[in-house]
């Protein structure tokens, strides 16, 4: 009798990947890279895309520094979202607005004019954090009450102020992307 | 913190999340919001050798629908989209009131509620408002199988899904309209888990007195329980406050707290009766039930 090969089962590609390619538009530029899917999308902004305004607090998703408004995570809006407690990986695809990209033509943004305004920080810590919250919240709710504000920025801690010159810094910023149309 | 290395997979059908739960089994962990799962594996109390990313599965599993007798939610529906929804608000407000008390906003705009109820967390808020809501889950892995809430919790963390299966909706069944309802979450601070928390639904019979109820109670056990001994005490009657008084106190009878952070035990058992008071004087009052007052001297 030939002897005939017997075909053994070839294994399966691995399905699950070591790396992972992740494109994202941050501030409206595109970022391309290969990275571990372990990497946080905190430490993917600051450590391989080099924009260091999104901070890094608690590291443990409570104090919102390293807050940043991502879209059409659902729906096609802008969304706050704390980015020490994403993968890179799961934002694949999507843009990204960081508080760098907040000032256009070298005009600040009304929310960062309203907090200079206002000395709504001290420290500037939680600053990048509260704001990109704030401007999560005004996308939602453009006219907030100050209940409405406390309850948006409530995954935001400041170690300073004591929050009155925050909120009042929002309630200026509100009205003045009313007034003007502003959003981003 | 880094979480342990892993190899990570984002399927974009269902059968694919079922083949990649059957080829991985233990040495993987779905991602949804990755609010429970995140921190757990960056703190390392987790490692999974392979975490299969949902993402790509939101077109399918993210929707809230409104039926003749039911809402039927997907699991990957965040709490925000149930926080911000019209329709809920106006047949099943319990539901977005739940959501709006979890965590923070930017947690409710990446958390789902299919996660939330999957994670078990002994304090979570969902499990206990869908066990008042006689909610039933979906549950697909090599057939697909309906558990209600009542047997699908069974302890801290664990509950009756197996590793190979995923739970794909949440149907609950629409409380009739007029009906009360309650959710009291007490928390030390803004945006943390609670110490007690309790859901009611009351409703009324149009003639001041209580057709059914049902009361919720979590946080305070491993799993989160229905009181229905308390349940039974009110129902058919026309409540006064010392009736309130003692079905708060048969509805804390069940709890067993531990001590911890957020209280003693004895503190914790003290609370239960005070949220579940409150909660059946806000629920009875929605349902348009009045409660006549008794003095105390
Ligand atoms: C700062 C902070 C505050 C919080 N406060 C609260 C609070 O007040 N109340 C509260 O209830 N929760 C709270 N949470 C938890 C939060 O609600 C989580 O979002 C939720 O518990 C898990 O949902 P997730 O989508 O993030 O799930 P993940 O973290 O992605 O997953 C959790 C677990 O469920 C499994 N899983 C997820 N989806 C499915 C599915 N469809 N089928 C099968 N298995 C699945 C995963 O494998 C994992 O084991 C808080 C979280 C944080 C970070
Ligand atoms: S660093 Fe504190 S929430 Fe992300
Ligand atoms: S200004 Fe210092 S932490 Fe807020």
């Amino acid at each position: 009798m030939p002897r005939r090969r017997t075909q053994r089962p070839r294994p399966a590609a691995e399905p699950a990947q070591d790396m992972v390619s992740v494109r994202v538009r941050i501030n409206g530029v595109e970022y391309s890279h290969v990275v571990e899917p372990r990497l946080l999308l905190v430490n993917y902004i600051r450590d391989v895309v080099g924009l260091t305004g999104t901070h890094v607090g608690c590291d443990t998703s409570h104090c919102g520094a390293c807050t940043v408004l991502v879209k059409g995570l659902w729906g096609d809006g802008w969304m706050a979202v704390k980015s020490c407690t994403l993968l890179a990986a799961q934002v694949d695809g999507k843009e990204i607005l960081t508080i760098e990209g907040l000032a256009k033509n070298g005009e600040l943004h009304p929310l960062q004019r309203a907090f200079w305004e206002n000395h709504g920080l001290q420290c500037g810590f939680c600053t990048p954090g509260m704001i990109m919250a704030a401007l999560g919240l005004l996308l939602r709710n453009p006219n907030p009450t100050r209940e409405e504000i406390k309850w948006g920025i409530s995954g935001n801690l400041c170690r300073c102020t004591g929050y009155v010159n925050i909120i009042k810094s929002i309630e200026d910023a509100a009205k003045e992307m009313r007034e003007k149309g502003v959003t981003i | 913190m880094y979480p342990r290395k892993f190899s990570y997979v984002a399927p974009s059908r269902v059968e694919e999340v079922l083949r990649l739960l059957k080829r991985y089994g233990d040495e993987a962990k779905l991602l949804a919001g990755g609010h429970s799962l995140l921190p757990m594996m960056k703190l390392r109390i987790i490692g999974p050798r392979v975490v299969i990313d949902l993402k790509n599965l939101r077109e399918r599993l993210s929707y809230i629908r409104d039926g003749a007798r039911a809402v039927r939610i997907g699991a990957l529906t965040t709490h925000a989209e149930i926080e911000l929804s019209d329709m809920l608000r106006r047949e099943i407000p319990l539901l977005p009131e739940t959501a709006r008390l979890i965590g923070d906003m930017q947690v409710r705009n990446m958390g789902t509620v299919g996660g939330s109820i999957t994670h078990a967390d002994p304090s979570a808020d969902w499990p206990v408002a869908m066990l008042a809501l006689n909610a039933t889950f979906t549950v697909q892995g090599a057939r697909k199988r309906l558990v209600p809430a009542s047997k699908f919790f069974k302890g801290p963390f664990t509950t009756a899904l197996k590793p190979t299966e995923l739970l794909m909706e949440i149907t609950i069944p629409k409380p009739p309209k007029g009906h009360g309802w309650s959710w009291q979450k007490f928390e030390r601070k803004a945006g943390d888990f609670a110490t007690v928390n309790v859901a009611v639904i009351a409703i009324p019979d149009g003639k001041s007195r209580v057709k059914d109820v049902s009361i919720a109670v979590g946080s305070v056990n491993p799993v989160p329980y229905r009181a229905t001994g308390a349940e039974k005490m009110l129902r058919g009657k026309r409540p006064d406050a010392e009736l309130l008084k003692s079905t708060a106190e048969a509805a804390a009878e069940p709890a067993e707290p531990t001590s911890d952070l957020r209280g003693s035990a004895e503190y914790k058992k003290w609370l239960t009766k005070v949220m579940v008071r409150r909660a059946l004087e806000e629920a009875l009052s929605r349902a348009g039930i009045p409660v006549e007052v008794v003095q105390h001297a």
